[in-house]
């Protein structure tokens, strides 16, 4: 057993946490019945991912990537050697700066159809609006019809 | 649907686990996204670190490669803030007239009302100084973590706080719904802009060094560091403008009138 | 100028956008035009790359001016493949802003300025994905023609438009941060994001065999198959498609399903290379049954459905399983590839011809049903012969493209060995032909007009008055459809020629 987490589990344990947490997100996103939690789910997944991508960059030791800036005369820049080592990898984070602007607006445009959702239903459990969409003969026939835009 | 939901779950996380087998360590600086494979030259996180600076004269090596080497991606980012606010406007908007309410519409004004003394004159203090600290972030965005995201994002902010301590009314006499609709079109009309200028002077698309010529910087690499700055106030513009509509739309309910 | 043309397919759309939001509010006349002028702008720019293609070979344009080293910068790469889906992009985008004036006008007047923003951005999101030569680039342009679809099927129908929009961005986003993981996991093997560069890492051995490339690709798999609503993943399809508006559902039913089919095609070819993806045998096989399985689940449902935009819906479900089984027959040939994308350009012109003329149905004299069909040859009969000849392609009879696809995917799966790739194809053809033939016997022989749901909606649209008159449909729903139909004969006549264009890139090496 304890050979279990010294050898599998320990040397990865960051992208198991990542994992499991993602997969908290996923089965939010699937089994619950309430509308805003699944909406909280995929925020969670969303998130882990984030988290992910993140670690992918990380250096022993290094730091933020703003390289120090000395400018002026007696600096030339063309003999400045930069040693990668000591500064993180960039790249996850921009990525990653475009991935949670993505996901804040889906977030919004989700949450703006499930108030549009409430607005009509004054419910936001999944299986009560199923329900009413089934028995409700006034919103049947004004759904049947195609007039819209 | 709970089981189907946990067998799903297990699948999903045990593939994930089962690729991680052949990872690099954590932390090592010889991984392919740090160092690069050998055989196909540095890694593209090499270039910037080693580069950035003697191609943009920007410190921040995040912005550079965000404003700059992939800025067609943060062109498409702020398109996403945009059809976001459009999309919300176009679910939720309630035209016309907002309905009569029951209770009076308050005004701005906070004499006369005990508790908004304290919210009321803590936010005066504050809103200004968080107004000046966003556009510090944007502005200092080449030095210091920051740039056009943050520096919209807490600007947009501090229009929320506003119309959380007094109502949406009041914000909205301040910073209009056209006025917001039009800032968010202005800013990535500035950011396309800069790209489409490059092209008319014969460059590819948001190639700036070629706008040396009308900035009068002394080399290309000013002028990439000046447009940085350009598209990240586009940037923020959008960013501001939207953020405070999808509060405005979502906390109305599609009608702008009181809100919360 | 002609260097920028790729960039400017993209941007023109994006510029037709801004114009509609900045002046579409003062003034709703302004909104068509400066749309329609966007749309043909990037449609003349996608013939003229096109045909740059033919002449010299792949275009390459490095956004930035960073061409070298490799990867630094975005690349736009556009080669023999895009350069069709680009063009098909144009003419579909091109001819629904036509058919949709009227039904905006009539709807929501008030939202005409959002919606013709969000479809600009639509079409951006569109066109950018099927040029860009970066893996993290197409992730965000999928967001940007997803964000902009999910708005546009929750303007429709409320409330169960809503509740399926709803249900859209839930799988929809998840089947996107799969792709974002796969993403993930490529960059963390391979230190790269540019497409050529990751194959070129991958067809070295070490990388090839290493676990987590197999599971980026899994991942990456799974997340486009959930876009193209590849069964069992197309759950959000047939709602989301049937409640939406009517110019939307026109939109949205041709593109997005096909260019997401291109996107695996590309990854497949691209991102991965052939050659390690189909080396792995087992998998083709595993997949050709997952899309024997959609065409026969999609036929099936479409045969159960009463309403005529279900029915189309479940129809592209089993498009879809023809285009993905086809792209991984795996023949030596690599004709079951080339079929898939003859496909692609084929089914995207059928689609839009019948969701056409459901919506003109559903327009003019507000029928939804089968039964609500009757008589309509003599009522409406150009609006009959387009339908009759999307009918005809969806079945498979020469000289539509409908039949060559087929007969190119045939051949692919009889090279191949995959028989039941066969069965099912042949299967769901008569399927077709009795799903159709019964519509066609409903509307020629039924002399019952459809008359009574008029009374109902008096209220809404000003159209109750040509719904008896029975002048047919006016010109900006006929000259879509028309256009549309005449495309799918003209493709299937100059098949020879667009498949040898094809070949260039899909033929094995």
């Amino acid at each position: 057993m304890s050979d279990f987490f010294l050898n599998i589990i320990r040397p990865d344990f960051n992208f198991w946490i990542y994992v499991i947490l993602m997969m908290i997100g996923l089965w939010a996103v699937i089994a619950k019945r309430n509308l805003i939690k699944k909406l909280i789910g995929l925020s969670i997944f969303q998130t882990a991912i984030i988290l992910f991508y993140v670690s992918l960059g990380v250096k022993e030791g290094a730091t933020i990537p703003i390289v120090e800036h000395h400018s002026g005369p007696g600096h030339p820049l063309e003999e400045r050697t930069i040693d990668p080592e000591k500064y993180a990898n960039p790249v996850p984070h921009v990525l990653m700066l475009t991935a949670i602007v993505v996901g804040v607006s889906t977030l919004g445009v989700a949450l703006a159809v499930a108030q549009s959702l409430f607005n009509d239903f004054g419910t936001l459990e999944e299986d009560e609006i199923l329900a009413r969409l089934k028995m409700d003969p006034e919103l049947n026939r004004r759904s049947n019809s195609s007039t819209h835009v | 649907m709970k089981c189907f939901a946990l067998f799903a779950v297990f699948i999903t996380g045990g593939l994930l686990l089962f690729g991680t087998a052949d990872f690099p360590e954590q932390g090592d600086p010889h991984s392919p996204p740090n160092a690069g494979i050998p055989g196909d030259g540095v890694s593209i996180s090499h270039y910037y670190l080693t580069q950035t600076e003697k191609d943009t004269h920007v410190p921040n090596v995040v912005t550079a490669v965000l404003a700059d080497y992939r800025g067609y991606d943060t062109l498409f980012e702020t398109v996403v803030i945009f059809a976001a606010g459009m999309a919300i406007f176009a679910i939720l908007r309630v035209s016309g007239e907002p309905r009569k309410r029951h209770r009076p519409i308050t005004d701005s004004s906070i004499n006369g009302d005990h508790r908004r003394i304290i919210i009321g004159t803590t936010c005066r203090l504050l809103i200004p100084v968080i107004q000046l600290f966003a556009l510090y972030v944007v502005a200092h965005g080449h030095h210091s973590p920051g740039g056009g995201f943050q520096g919209g994002v807490i600007l947009g902010a501090s229009f929320i706080l506003f119309a959380l301590a007094n109502n949406l009314t009041a914000a909205l006499q301040r910073f209009s719904e056209k006025t917001f609709m039009n800032l968010a079109c202005l800013g990535i009309l500035i950011y396309a802009g800069f790209g489409i200028f490059c092209q008319f002077l014969e460059h590819n698309f948001l190639d700036y060094g070629v706008l040396q010529k009308i900035f009068h910087t002394a080399d290309p690499q000013m002028a990439r560091s000046h447009s940085m700055l350009g598209v990240e106030i586009g940037v923020a513009f959008t960013v501001t403008a939207i953020m405070f509509a999808i509060y405005a739309n979502l906390s109305s309910k599609g009608e702008l009138d009181n809100g919360l | 100028m002609s260097e920028q043309l790729p960039v400017i397919i993209v941007l023109a759309p994006l510029f037709g956008a801004l114009v509609v939001g900045l002046a579409g509010p003062k003034d709703h006349r302004v909104c068509f035009p400066a749309v329609l002028a966007s749309l043909l702008v990037s449609f003349c720019a996608a013939i003229a790359v096109a045909w740059h293609v033919h002449t010299n070979g792949v275009i390459n344009y490095f956004v930035g001016g960073w061409e070298s080293p490799r990867g630094i910068g975005i690349q736009i790469r556009i080669d023999q493949l895009n350069a069709l889906v680009l063009i098909v992009i144009g003419v579909v985008s091109v001819l629904v802003s036509i058919f949709s004036i009227r039904p905006v006008g009539d709807g929501r007047a008030g939202k005409t300025p959002q919606f013709y923003t969000l479809y600009c951005l639509l079409c951006v999101g569109l066109f950018g994905m099927t040029v860009t030569g970066d893996a993290f680039n197409l992730f965000v342009l999928v967001e940007v023609s997803s964000l902009t679809s999910y708005a546009l099927i929750a303007m429709g129908n409320r409330p169960r438009g809503t509740l399926a929009a709803f249900n859209y961005i839930l799988m929809g986003t998840v089947g996107a941060s799969f792709y974002l993981l796969g993403v993930g996991y490529i960059y963390l093997s391979t230190g790269a994001l540019n497409m050529e560069q990751i194959h070129s890492i991958i067809a070295m051995p070490e990388v090839a065999q290493s676990n987590s490339i197999k599971v980026a690709f899994i991942f990456i798999l799974v997340g486009v198959w959930t876009k193209m609503a590849f069964f069992p993943l197309h759950g959000w399809l047939p709602n989301a498609y049937s409640y939406c508006p009517a110019s939307t559902s026109c939109l949205l039913a041709p593109l997005m399903t096909k260019v997401s089919v291109y996107v695996m095609i590309r990854v497949i070819l691209s991102i991965f290379g052939a050659e390690w993806v189909f080396g792995h045998t087992g998998w083709s096989n595993l997949v050709v049954w997952l899309g024997v399985i959609a065409i026969m689940a999609g036929s099936i449902l479409a045969l159960a459905q009463r309403e005529l935009k279900k029915m189309l819906c479940y129809l592209i479900v089993a498009e879809v399983g023809y285009m993905v089984g086809g792209a991984w027959l795996a023949d030596e040939g690599n004709w079951g590839l080339t079929g898939a994308v003859f496909h692609i350009l084929g089914d995207s012109l059928m689609t839009l011809s019948v969701f056409l003329v459901a919506s003109i149905f559903a327009k003019k004299i507000k029928a939804t049903r089968l039964e609500d069909l009757e008589g309509l040859f003599k009522r409406m009969p150009l609006v009959m012969a387009g339908f009759v000849t999307a009918a005809l392609a969806l079945i498979g009879v020469p000289p539509t493209c409908g039949f060559y696809s087929k007969f190119y995917l045939i051949r692919g799966a009889m090279d191949s060995g995959h028989w039941e790739y066969v069965i099912a194809l042949i299967l769901s053809s008569l399927v077709n032909a009795v799903l159709f033939f019964r519509i066609f016997e409903i509307a020629y022989f039924g002399n019952k007009p459809a008359a009574s749901h008029g009374h109902d909606e008096a209220k809404q649209g000003g159209e109750d008055d040509l719904t008896l008159s029975g002048q047919g449909a006016p010109f900006t729903f006929l000259f879509p459809l028309l256009t549309s139909a005449a495309l799918i004969v003209i493709l299937g006549i100059y098949n020879g020629e667009v498949v040898e264009f094809i070949r260039i890139v899909t033929a094995p090496k």
